[in-house]
């Protein structure tokens, strides 16, 4: 069982700290609803006004790990130019998706979007987590910070989604492979 | 009736909005200042070649580089503006997310391509 070091960037980038974003980030919005929703809000214990604080700024670099490693680590790869004479496009996805009509929009549409919309995440979480440190208990007496830490969690999922989503098709059509090989488990 | 003078009222210890606002704005200012970043360079050689800060990651390097720095710049001077003061949160709210809603669009292809 092997892996080689590209497929396992991709893996953390995507399978690591962009699911683990998603997830994290439902469980944000669920908690932020069910704390905030009613009128007047519950009273809470000390430590959960911190514990949002916490969670969110967790959440905040989950999204900058995943926009780093994705921008600076797995994109120079996925859009590397092949050397003039090469016959297999394979470790050149960019231009592999670009090859065939039937992918091209993959990479036109789908690593276009991609590429930018993922940057909304850590900016409009980082905000939210800032106000969820910066108000913690107090949050119950600003009814539109609420609102808006909660609007910026839910924006932050949907272009997580479309991220994750495009980042899912694009490794499944035309996949960052390549580079040194690791050995997992030696076969029999 | 006076009151103690140790005795604070709520309202006098709720911290004021304007830290929450000024992340919130600057918050929406950096995310459309990417949409726009991402078409101003598409449709102009000369601005995708001076975005190009890191060759491997192309125009994107310096397209999220200076939107993160205006983002934070943004954010100081809102800070520094407003951390004292309360200020109209309704309409901070509405623009901000007008501005997040807009970059969404924006940063899509076949609508960044219309301009």
């Amino acid at each position: 069982m092997e892996i080689t070091i590209r497929s396992l960037w991709t893996l953390m980038h995507g399978m690591g700290f962009g699911a683990l974003y998603l997830l994290a980030c439902s469980g944000a919005i669920v908690a932020l609803y069910q704390r905030y929703s009613t009128e007047p809000p519950p009273q809470n214990p000390a430590g959960r006004g911190r514990f949002l604080g916490i969670y969110l700024s967790i959440m905040a670099a989950l999204a900058w790990l995943t926009v780093l490693t994705g921008t600076y680590i797995i994109y120079p790869w996925y859009r590397a130019a092949p050397p003039k004479d090469t016959v297999s496009l394979g470790a050149y996805p960019r231009f592999l998706l670009l090859s065939h009509p039937a992918t091209s929009q993959w990479h036109l549409i789908g690593m276009e979007w991609k590429e930018h919309v993922a940057w909304l995440v850590p900016i409009a979480i980082t905000a939210a987590a800032f106000i969820a440190i910066r108000y913690a208990r107090d949050l119950k007496h600003h009814p539109q910070l609420r609102s808006a830490l909660l609007g910026f969690t839910a924006i932050s999922l949907f272009a997580a989604g479309i991220a994750g989503f495009f980042g899912a098709m694009l490794d499944k059509n035309a996949p960052v492979d390549g580079g040194q090989t690791i050995q997992l488990i030696k076969g029999e | 009736m006076s009151v103690p003078a140790n005795i604070i009222s709520d309202q006098s210890r709720i911290t004021p909005n304007g830290s929450g606002a000024a992340a919130i704005l600057s918050a929406g200012i950096g995310s459309f200042a990417i949409a726009l970043f991402a078409i101003v360079a598409d449709k102009s050689a000369f601005v995708k070649n001076l975005f190009v800060f890191y060759k491997p990651t192309g125009a994107l390097s310096g397209e999220t580089t200076v939107t993160i720095l205006l983002w934070l710049a943004a954010w100081a001077i809102l800070e520094w503006r407003w951390r004292k003061r309360t200020v109209s949160l309704r309409r901070i709210n509405v623009i901000a997310f007008a501005l997040l809603g807009l970059s969404v669009l924006l940063t899509f292809p076949p609508i960044g391509d219309l301009f």
